[in-house]
């Protein structure tokens, strides 16, 4: 087993991206240590619902980095225990109203034109795809390559799928970097003692900021807080993932007050988890009656059915925003031996695989699979 | 959704047991607009439970002590103003500036379709408390029973879990458990109790502050002696047997950190098992609101309280188990305190200063002795080894203890919530209730377990119709 001294990269957070990091540099053949201040998947990976999703992204960088990992995740579901709950179960995107079902056409469009498959559904075949949606809406998109994991596990899978490759160290929070005289990198200083490696990854998702500021640089990633709720288990009512028109807005928008659209889904396990809110709140884990009920009405106006189904629990999470709405992923030029793999928002457990691939490539000087230039660390 | 009254009460209680029929009575008696709310159909809480009106007892104090405290707090109320809502299911607590809203389910299990929201310009919660479980082979047979449950079927219902059945666990709730199932007729072949009673010896002024603790053991051990009950310390049940229900039980003894003494397992026959191990104190509606807790003596989370049952969150006060599990007077003397300090700080009547000073003294003296007990009862690191890897931990999701285990060891678990997120644990109907102080002692390896945080945003489940409508509504008057 490689000791602490022994590794060639340390990736900072054990989250979803901090474990993809890991899996494809160890892949590659570094040997790895990943060191987090809690537990595996405790920060965002664990609030959040497991959304791998091409639907919600206009055609640029962004969805062409969602399309590589849809890939990359199809090819993980094999090589991870079923466990990890993958459902490759299709998004299902309704309009209230023929405006907003023409908007939606003319979005799919763009889409197709780069690559992605989006079928229409006019209003009178909603139900034979989601037989509980409520009547009267105006229509639909399909989008099949919309799927869905249970995050917690497939990051915990994930990490442990490279064998000893990789190195755990929990509860272990980083306080400052280690730079030689010459100011190149050589490891972290934690906690509990130092560790050794040329190269860093920050991957500390919402906390990303913070980590590099430890480096001497800056980065502006902030929280942006999201609630679900999570209802009684159910027999499947909800069978794709399915929200309206509304979310892609609200995605797109760098409005700090409160947004809410229903974005609906229902669980191997059995619970129908209902999201999306979005605000600009700090890391306020307080809850927010406001942000609950919009998303119950969201819910229920989708979905009648749901009127009568018990709210068990809710939670709240902090999605590593950054203000283009595109992550940072590569080396910073600013800081030369750190990496950054982080502010995803709130797509973070789709777009790791991909992320993790192109930081694997960085390390290992070879060519990225796509053009990582709208994602350069150094453009803020 | 039905507003009480358009104009906000001076203060809404929580919990009409002990302390909040204390609290709700003080404060009315010093003027001020007070409702009292109640999941239960009676007054009274987990202490005072009584029979249905169906079972017709003729002496339902016969199966309580302090009976005369409840009856006198009873008949107050009645003659009070406090506006008493039974079959209120409060699932949240939210601040509305400059008041807080209560948010209630009605009826008998919540269902009733009209939610209600009471606005109050303080809140007192006395919530109470559950039991604390911990699991081992065999604890999901029928007849296996919570030592809780097994006193509530009693004094509610009246009837016996069984004919013959061994009390276990830890905890003074177990003598009185015993003594009360001897009472009513069944046979208690043991009573298992896991710490060793000289615990308490450690702590000579608490116990020589509170003589009537000392004489109400007295009087309990009296009671078990004549009924022939015997008393194992420093032993717990770890293994049930039987096909369809319990039809005996292995007693094992324990070490210090109650881990199971090799070969001393001794079988008992029995159809019936009361297992509890303490209390722990109910206080998400408080950590819902950011309010403060520690942990107390017996490793539950309890809420940090002021000198006047203030939490940290001003306009919030809190007494009885809130406040860390001590029994029924330390309830009554905290709910009267908090009642008095509420009226104060809202400027009604004239508090007197020395009631307020004697309730300090006798709560810090309870709490004192409270202190002493829990922290006899703890449960030893030792206590997870009764675990096999097929025993079913969180019992609402059917996680095994062997799955726990490999989230921990394999999968980079380290605390209760990635547990629950890497397993399920912790995620059903009673959404953790049950599993929790298991779990966070699974989780902590061999540290020591950080205690459940407590925190269930809904208090009870919600109706999605109801949550749907529970903000932006405008007042109204009924």
């Amino acid at each position: 087993m490689p000791t602490g001294k022994l590794s060639d990269v340390i990736v900072i957070g054990a989250g979803m991206v901090g474990a993809a990091c890991a899996y494809y540099a160890a892949g590659a053949g570094l040997r790895v240590t990943v060191i987090d201040r809690g537990s595996v998947a405790g920060g965002t990976t664990g609030a959040g619902e497991g959304n791998l999703l091409v639907s919600d992204k206009e055609p640029g960088p962004e969805l062409e980095l969602a399309r590589l990992s849809a890939r990359l995740w199809t090819e993980l579901s094999g090589a991870l225990p079923a466990r990890i709950e993958y459902e490759p179960k299709g998004g299902l995107i309704v309009a209230a109203d023929e405006p907003g079902a023409a908007a939606l056409r003319d979005f799919a469009d763009r889409q197709r034109a780069a690559g992605v498959t989006a079928e229409e559904i006019p209003a009178d075949r909603l139900h034979d795809l989601e037989p509980h949606l409520a009547p009267g809406l105006a229509g639909g998109v399909h989008y099949p390559q919309d799927a869905q994991v249970m995050p917690a596990l497939a990051t915990a899978h994930l990490l442990r799928a490279a064998g000893n490759r990789i190195r755990l160290r929990l509860g272990e929070e980083v306080t400052g970097l280690l730079t030689a005289p010459d100011g190149t990198l050589r490891g972290v200083r934690t906690t509990r003692g130092e560790v050794h490696a040329p190269y860093v990854v920050n991957a500390a998702g919402a906390w990303g900021g913070e980590l590099a500021r430890l480096a001497g640089v800056e980065l502006p990633v902030r929280p942006r807080r999201g609630f679900v709720l999570v209802t009684e288990p159910l027999p499947r009512v909800v069978r794709h993932k399915v929200y309206a028109a509304g979310y892609m807005a609200d995605v797109a928008s760098g409005s700090a007050t409160l947004q809410t659209s229903a974005v609906i889904e229902g669980t191997p396990a059995g619970p129908v988890l209902i999201g999306a809110s979005r605000e600009h709140a700090g890391f306020d884990r307080t809850l927010s009656p406001q942000a609950l009920q919009r998303l119950a009405a969201g819910a229920t106006a989708l979905f009648p059915v749901l009127g009568t189904v018990r709210a068990m629990r809710t939670y709240t999470g902090f999605r590593p925003y950054l203000p283009d709405h595109l992550p940072a992923i590569g080396p910073d030029p600013r800081a030369p031996g750190l990496l950054h793999a982080c502010g995803h928002e709130g797509a973070g457990i789709g777009l790791a695989p991909a992320t993790g691939f192109v930081i694997a490539r960085c390390l290992t000087g070879g060519e990225p699979p796509l053009d990582i230039g709208p994602f350069d660390p150094g453009r803020f | 959704m039905t507003d009480s009254a358009s104009e906000p009460y001076d203060l809404a209680v929580v919990g009409a047991g002990p302390a909040g029929l204390a609290g709700a009575v003080a404060a009315a008696e010093l003027g001020l607009g007070v409702v009292l709310l109640d999941a239960s159909a009676h007054t009274g809480g987990q202490f005072y439970r009584q029979p249905a009106p169906q079972a017709r007892a003729a002496r339902p104090e016969a199966l309580h002590h302090d009976w005369s405290a409840y009856a006198g707090l009873r008949r107050r109320l009645a003659e009070s103003s406090v506006r008493h809502l039974p079959g209120h299911h409060v699932w949240s607590i939210t601040h509305e500036a400059p008041a807080w809203s209560v948010h209630c389910l009605t009826g008998d299990d919540g269902s009733d379709e009209q939610p209600v929201r009471v606005r109050a310009r303080a809140v007192l919660l006395a919530t109470g408390a559950y039991e604390r479980h911990l699991p081992f082979p065999g604890w999901t047979l029928p007849g296996v029973v919570s030592a809780g449950g097994a006193q509530a079927m009693l004094k509610s219902g009246l009837v016996l879990p069984g004919r013959r059945i061994v009390v276990a666990g830890s905890g003074p709730l177990l003598l009185a458990v015993a003594s009360s199932l001897a009472a009513a007729g069944a046979r208690v072949p043991a009573l298992v109790e896991a710490s060793g009673y000289l615990a308490y010896a450690r702590h000579p002024r608490a116990l020589a502050a509170n003589p009537q603790k000392a004489a109400e053991a007295l009087v309990h051990g009296a009671a078990l002696l004549r009924h022939g009950v015997r008393l194992r310390s420093r032993s717990a049940v770890t293994a049930v047997h039987g096909t369809d229900r319990v039809e005996a039980v292995t007693v094992t003894r324990l070490d210090r950190t109650w881990r199971p003494v090799q070969g001393s397992g001794r079988r008992i026959a029995c159809d019936a098992l009361a297992v509890g191990h303490g209390l722990v104190p109910q206080i998400e509606l408080a950590t819902a609101l950011g309010c403060a807790t520690r942990t107390s003596a017996d490793g539950t989370s309890a809420l940090v309280l002021g000198p006047l049952q203030e939490t940290s969150v001003r306009g919030l006060w809190a007494a009885g188990e809130t406040g860390g599990v001590g029994g029924v007077r330390l309830a009554l003397a905290e709910g009267e305190l908090a009642g008095i300090a509420v009226a104060a700080r809202l400027g009604a009547g004239r508090a007197r200063g020395s009631r307020i000073v004697q309730l300090r003294r006798r709560r810090d003296r309870m709490r004192a002795f409270a202190d002493a007990m829990a922290a006899a009862h703890t449960p030893g690191p030792g206590w997870r080894c009764w675990l096999a890897d097929d025993t079913d931990v969180c019992r609402c999701e059917e996680v095994t203890a062997g799955r726990i285990r490999e989230a921990v060891d394999d999968l980079g678990a380290r605390d209760a919530r990635t547990v629950k997120l890497l397993t399920r644990a912790g995620m059903g109907w009673c959404q953790g209730r049950m599993c929790g102080p298991a779990v966070a002692c699974l989780a902590a390896r061999d540290g020591a377990p950080e205690p459940p945080p407590e925190r269930r945003p809904f208090a009870v489940p919600v109706p999605m119709s109801v949550l749907a409508q529970c903000a932006d509504q405008p007042n109204t008057a009924p």
